[in-house]
């Protein structure tokens, strides 16, 4: 097997071994701590299809932002004598059987659907490409982001604070 | 062997199925959030799979990076509202904010 092959399982199975670890692990600091296995696992997926760029986003705002804010939001809302009784699953068998059928069906649509392949593989760095874009063919989503950025940072500051009486 | 584009696919649906598994079966609203994440996560390994394998150009990776952004901003506002639940209820049971049920 060649070394490509070997890292890509490599990282498969830390991606799917912390992914399964969120999904069943009974204590839910061990949940928000595995996301950080996913999150740089699949970090290293992008490096692997050759997104430079979006692995370092994936690092900067997963791993820097959003797993920061988890593990705030875990501290803040449980005792942390209590943590083994906070993370219950309830519907456990049932929400096993749709899992299965929805996986069985991804399968075999990914499996026997015919995909369109690219005329060559490349490996270049993607960084002045996508900045371009954002300029030009994405440059009113890329207005509309920030506004939804400014929006959600508003919404998240009045949801939180403590309300004022009087 | 060669690695191809069905290997990144079906990671993307086993990290699917584990994030929906996740927010089918977690009681904890955080736990949900967390579900929700491995679910966006999955669709974005999709989107910069197929502009590698499918299109060639970097309109998947411009899409990956949106809706990060907005997982961003769904975290903040999400983990904000668990926090104002967290102080009027006491607890983060998804099952025991019903006060709207009747």
């Amino acid at each position: 097997m060649e070394v490509g092959t070997v890292v890509f399982y490599l990282i498969a199975l830390l991606v799917v071994a912390s992914a399964a670890m969120v999904a069943f692990s009974h204590n839910i600091i061990y949940s928000a701590f595995s996301l950080l296995g996913t999150f740089a696992g699949v970090a290293g997926i992008y490096v692997f299809l050759g997104a430079d760029f979006v692995a370092a986003v994936q690092l900067l705002i997963y791993v820097g932002g959003i797993l920061v804010l988890i593990l705030f939001a875990v501290m803040l809302t449980h005792r942390i004598t209590d943590v083994q009784i906070t993370n219950r699953s309830a519907g456990v068998v049932p929400g096993l059987i749709i899992v299965g059928l929805l996986f069985w069906l991804l399968y075999e649509t990914i499996t026997t659907t015919p995909w369109a392949k690219a005329k060559e593989i490349a490996y270049a760095a993607t960084s002045a490409k996508i900045g371009d874009q954002f300029l030009q063919s994405y440059l009113l989503p890329f207005e509309l982001a920030s506004i939804v950025l400014l929006a959600a940072l508003i919404g998240a500051v009045v949801l939180a604070r403590k309300e004022m009486k009087g | 062997m060669e690695i191809t584009l069905t290997h990144f696919l079906v990671l993307g649906a086993i990290i699917f199925c584990l994030g929906m598994y996740t927010v089918l079966s977690r009681r904890n609203a955080i736990s949900v959030l967390m579900g929700v994440e491995l679910i966006l996560n999955s669709a974005n390994i999709n989107y910069v799979a197929f502009a590698h394998y499918s299109s060639g150009g970097v309109d998947g990776q411009i899409y990956a990076i949106f809706v990060i952004m907005l997982a961003a901003a769904e975290a903040a506002v999400g983990l904000a509202i668990v926090l104002a639940i967290f102080q009027i209820f006491h607890t983060i049971d998804v099952g025991a904010t019903e006060t709207l049920k009747n």
